[in-house]
């Protein structure tokens, strides 16, 4: 591969987003995403775990059997997201409490996996840990959206201040209950990739199949 | 070597494997001291938050050690222990401990607990003057899914209920979890525990009270969507202000008072 190490590390931010291309991790996207801290925490996890597990995976490629190579990759990737729980538990126990599952779900993540097997298996270390930051970040920057909308239109606050003064605490705004839960990330999710694909026409994926006019209209 | 030979795969898996699991339990290790202090200001932070003294996260241990006095009460009997440090002393623990707990017999068991330990802590809060103010005492027993963890506070007659707070559990989100809804915590507030016999009537009734019930002094309403939950509740406050519970320790502090 011929890329540039600022190429690998920036292209995962729009033109490759993990989520809004590749479509991968969203189900933690959608869980962790109710307020901004948690979405914050989330990302830094993530971001740790897909970089180092790039680089550690790139380090042993050439003795990796082929043969037991997933589970070797699995192996790495479920070492460090346990140290990561450990050192949340340690030093962010409310907001490990709030995580609750979803950091341990980092190994189930597909795109720790995915940038593994696609990235880290065929290239240096060096490229491979760029990979991972730069992947990281493409899944901080949606995160980091959509925590915020949801925050700020869910609760009025954002990062537990408050911003727009709520009806029930004598303001004017009325918090959107919708936003709080999952079918919001879905929506703005969603938006986002409309975003960015009409800005990257060269996103946009070739229709399945053509949407037939009935006879009456044809006629 | 060639990478598939069995020799080189099992190397590699098991020289991964070492390298991991050193990885691992030298984190799990190191960091075990600071998470068991974390353990201990969250719930020290629940026990501050049943009362409603729980005005800044950042001073837990503070307010904690001016507001509450914790004690030791002895189950069977009523009375305080002096001879245990209540500070150090975990009921958790002691639960588990055959020499320090008792099993309990199917019948009585409607908590789903198993064992209980013979001794309980509780804390108090005491008034300017130095009376009692409230009692928080530690509850638990089995909901839907998970054993809930929680206090219990009653108010200076040992009898009316202030505030029931749940501080570790795995209830279904947005079902069973809605025992941490402010707006049902708060219906707990002003219920009285103890019928004209002195049995333990609090409990937690299917749907919502009735208000014309002669009874509502001791009901709170279910949770929607939530019976197996609403009943863990009830059954766990009847197990633990009954006979094998606290009532011996509460009637002797009423009797005091």
């Amino acid at each position: 591969m011929s890329d540039t190490p600022k190429k690998v590390l920036l292209d995962p931010l729009v033109n490759n987003n993990p989520i809004a291309l590749q479509i991968l991790g969203i189900c933690s996207a959608l869980a962790v995403t109710t307020a901004l801290n948690t979405a914050i925490i989330m990302s830094i996890a993530l971001t740790f775990v897909v970089a180092f597990s790039n680089l550690f995976i790139s380090l042993i490629r050439n003795h990796i059997p082929s043969s037991i190579r997933i589970i070797v990759q699995m192996t790495i990737i479920a070492s460090l997201v346990i140290v990561v729980d450990q050192v949340l538990q340690a030093f962010a126990y409310d907001l490990s409490k709030k995580l609750s599952v979803f950091v341990g779900l980092i190994i189930t993540n597909c795109i720790v996996m995915g940038r593994a097997e696609a990235f880290a298996m065929k290239n240096g270390p060096v490229m491979s840990f760029m990979d991972g930051i730069g992947n990281g970040l493409g899944y901080s920057l949606i995160l980091i959206v959509v925590g915020s909308i949801r925050e700020l239109f869910g609760a009025g606050s954002l990062l537990g201040y408050k911003v727009l003064p709520l009806a029930s605490e004598g303001g004017w705004y009325v918090p959107n209950g919708m936003m709080l839960l999952p079918p919001s990330a879905f929506f703005i999710i969603g938006l986002f990739i409309w975003l960015v694909r009409s800005f990257k026409k060269d996103q946009l994926e070739a229709p399945d199949y053509k949407i037939q006019h009935s006879h009456n209209e044809a006629t | 070597m060639n990478n598939d030979s069995i020799q080189k795969t099992l190397i590699v898996a098991i020289g991964l494997c070492l390298v991991c699991s050193l990885v691992v339990s030298v984190s799990a290790v190191s960091l075990k001291p600071q998470q068991e202090q974390n353990k201990i200001v969250d719930k020290q932070g629940n026990i501050l938050g049943v009362v409603g003294l729980l005005k800044d996260k950042a001073s837990i241990a503070e307010l904690y050690e001016k507001n509450i006095e914790s004690v030791v009460v002895d189950l069977d009997t009523g009375e305080y222990v002096s001879d245990i440090d209540a500070n150090t002393y975990d009921q958790r623990s002691a639960a588990a401990d055959p020499s320090l707990s008792i099993k309990l017999d199917k019948k009585d068991d409607i908590a789903g607990i198993g064992r209980r330990a013979k001794q309980a802590s509780v804390y108090l809060v005491r008034d300017s003057a130095g009376a009692i103010k409230y009692y928080i005492l530690p509850v638990h027993g089995y909901g839907l899914w998970s054993t809930l963890y929680g206090f219990l506070a009653l108010e200076a007659d040992a009898n009316t209920v202030y505030g029931l707070s749940f501080y570790d559990h795995a209830e279904t989100p947005g079902l069973g979890g809605e025992v941490d809804n402010p707006k049902w915590k708060a219906l707990w507030r002003g219920k009285k525990v103890y019928n004209d016999n002195g049995e333990a009537a609090l409990s937690v009734v299917k749907g919502a009270v009735n208000p014309s019930s002669q009874t509502i002094q001791y009901e709170v309403d279910g949770l929607a969507g939530a019976t197996l939950t609403s009943r863990g509740v009830s059954n766990m406050l009847t197990y633990w202000l009954g006979q094998n519970g606290f009532n011996k320790f509460l009637t002797n502090e009423r009797s005091r008072g």
